[in-house]
């Protein structure tokens, strides 16, 4: 088996910033063409998304079908605005698709599905992403290959039950290929989980269920790639890593905003939220 | 493991039985040793269950093949998520649960885990309709009407032992979700293994008739055959068309016969709306075909528990009840 390694270990930690600042970028472009979209959610995820794309994840983007390569799942369906800024930014789906966010016969679903190419399976009925990372680490491993499965879930949708049958099942397994991101940007669709329904203590839970559990600042981009070469350090347990993310994060204006699911933008705020973007 | 007996009658029986009720000969775990067959000559095959090892039958694979069989434990979403994570790494998962709780709990992850994206994963569910004493916690009455009503899944009702094996051979090889009800334990024999032959999709007329058209699916074929000779001893010519695929329907098969005997009855273990009855009408509103249809199945309500001679009884899903609905709909010939 030819091994791909097109990213791999390859960017330190201010290009790494640079990349995630590149993904912001794409994801206003994208958020403006629609005049909404979960821009909030594509901000605050572009970190992680940057050093997993251009970091971590052993992946060939001419070739999305390679069976060694890593994968990640996408359990969150409505943060898809922020992986199309990945795979735009990687070479798997042209930067100019970018304009379709949204539109009516575009590849680029406001919840993304498995019909866009570089996603994994579809997300966005919130629950079903970890089962299927499971399985993903449970077929690779009954195979013989060292790829690893990367699962994003986000704090709302831990209340979603099946996600806790799957972490029992990840941690039954043992299924030290599987890793975890949670991001908690405190915010669901009806308000902070605190109002809606309570899921702290986060980390406390993942460490109940057996996982391998760190909490780290997820819009510092040192802090995930230490995090993740930490747990790569631990055998035998799946790997959950709790990050405290900002909705909005690399745009002022946006980061201050009272917080919602939907961050609502005047359409002559996009000027300015570039500029504070690339002044940050 | 120790086969049971049939439950003493007016007494509700374990769920370790099928109903071998007037069968002449049985087949041990049909399912359970297919899967060990398919299994030998295909090594992608993995199997998955949800507690239910001992009482889906798959516990023959799980022995054969402890490597290849994933315990997933009381967590039936979870099952179908990790069948679909191993199905989309290029294995071919055969999970199995009860109709219940694969239709009624896993819907969702069935949808988008599974059929949204085509994913190959089968789907095996045991106690379908009145096959088993408990009530409406366990009688799987109404799954083949939501498996029916989802996109791109092959909805399969086996008749018994023989299609159950030929079944798995099938849907092992075909690229796709599956949806099939399993009966488990010791299961009738009805139809002959040398002479029938079970095509993904294709109805098969087992018995020609020109008076009251029977078509049955599942094992309710075993009692429209049983009904087709009743009636015979009284002058009427039955035909049986068993549909053991309920999606993709077999109209042609189905139009076919109807065409030249619109005195239809159909027999299901199931409700009689959205399963094969709707499907029956469909295909004959949609061809412009005008026929007389009886439907004997579960009617509008949740089943009691009890023993299952009882319940095949009370709501009358029996023979006779088959033949009497042939003959209303003959014109009381």
């Amino acid at each position: 088996m030819q091994k791909v390694e097109s990213h791999s270990r390859a960017s330190t930690i201010s290009e790494l910033q640079v990349r995630a600042r590149r993904l912001r970028l794409h994801v206003l472009r994208m958020a403006e063409r629609v005049g909404q979209g979960y821009v909030g959610q594509g901000l605050d995820i572009a970190d992680l998304l940057a050093v997993l794309y251009f970091h971590e994840i052993r992946y060939d983007p001419h070739r999305l079908d390679w069976p060694d390569r890593d994968r990640f799942v996408l359990s969150t369906g409505h943060y898809s605005i922020g992986l199309y800024a990945a795979l735009a930014e990687a070479g798997v789906i042209p930067l100019d698709e970018l304009d379709t966010y949204g539109a009516d016969g575009s590849r680029l679903e406001m919840s993304g599905s498995e019909f866009t190419p570089g996603f994994e399976m579809t997300g966005g009925s919130l629950g079903q992403g970890l089962s299927q990372a499971v399985g993903m680490a449970l077929g690779l491993h009954l195979d013989g290959r060292d790829a690893r499965v990367f699962n994003l879930l986000s704090d709302g949708e831990l209340q979603e039950g099946a996600t806790w049958e799957a972490a029992m099942a990840g941690a039954y397994y043992r299924l030290d290929s599987l890793f975890a991101f949670i991001d908690c940007n405190n915010q669901q669709a009806d308000g902070p989980p605190r109002q809606v329904m309570a899921v702290e203590p986060v980390d406390e839970k993942w460490a109940a269920f057996g996982w391998d559990t760190q909490r780290i600042n997820g819009n510092d981009i040192e802090a995930i790639v230490t995090a993740i070469d930490a747990a790569k350090t631990v055998n035998g347990r799946p790997h959950a890593i709790v990050m405290d993310t900002l909705m909005g994060k690399g745009v002022r204006l946006f980061e201050q905003r009272e917080k919602a699911h939907f961050i609502r933008v005047g359409p002559d705020e996009w000027d300015l939220a570039r500029q504070q973007l690339e002044a940050s | 493991m120790a086969t049971t007996t049939n439950p003493s009658p007016g007494v509700t029986g374990t769920l370790l039985s099928s109903d071998t009720a007037g069968a002449t000969a049985t087949a041990a775990a049909p399912f359970g040793h297919a899967l060990v067959r398919a299994g030998e000559r295909n090594t992608r095959i993995v199997g998955l269950t949800a507690d239910l090892g001992k009482y889906t039958d798959i516990h023959v694979f799980a022995e054969r093949f402890p490597e290849r069989f994933f315990q997933i434990g009381m967590a039936e979403q979870n099952l179908i998520g990790v069948a679909a994570g191993l199905a989309r790494t290029g294995f071919i998962p055969f999970a199995t649960t009860y109709c219940v709780f694969a239709t009624r709990r896993a819907y969702d992850f069935i949808a988008i885990g599974a059929a949204l994206g085509k994913t190959n994963v089968k789907i095996i569910a045991g106690l379908p309709g009145l096959t088993t004493g408990y009530g409406g916690t366990h009688q799987g009455i109404e799954d083949l009407a939501l498996m029916r009503a989802m996109p791109n899944v092959v909805v399969i009702d086996p008749c018994d032992a023989t299609e159950i094996a030929q079944a798995v051979e099938a849907i092992a090889d075909y690229d796709g979700p599956v949806y099939m009800r399993v009966l488990r334990g010791q299961v009738p024999i009805v139809l002959d293994p040398t002479a029938y032959r079970f095509d993904l999709g294709k109805a098969k007329l087992l018995r020609d008739g020109r008076d009251v058209a029977l078509i049955s699916t599942g094992l309710m074929t075993g009692r429209a055959l049983e009904a087709a000779a009743q009636l015979a001893d009284g002058g009427i010519q039955a035909a049986v068309l068993h549909v053991s695929t309920l999606k993709p329907f077999d109209r042609d098969a189905v139009l076919s016969l109807v065409g030249r005997v619109n005195t239809v009855v159909t027999a299901e273990n199931h409700v009689i709306t959205g399963g094969l009855a709707s499907a029956v009408a469909d295909a004959a509103i949609d061809a412009g075909l005008s026929v007389r249809l009886k439907r004997v199945g579960i009617p509008d309500c949740f089943c009691e528990s009890g023993s299952i001679p009882y319940l095949v009884k009370r709501y009358r899903m029996d023979a006779e009840s088959i033949a009497e609905a042939a003959r209303a709909v003959a014109g009381g010939r």
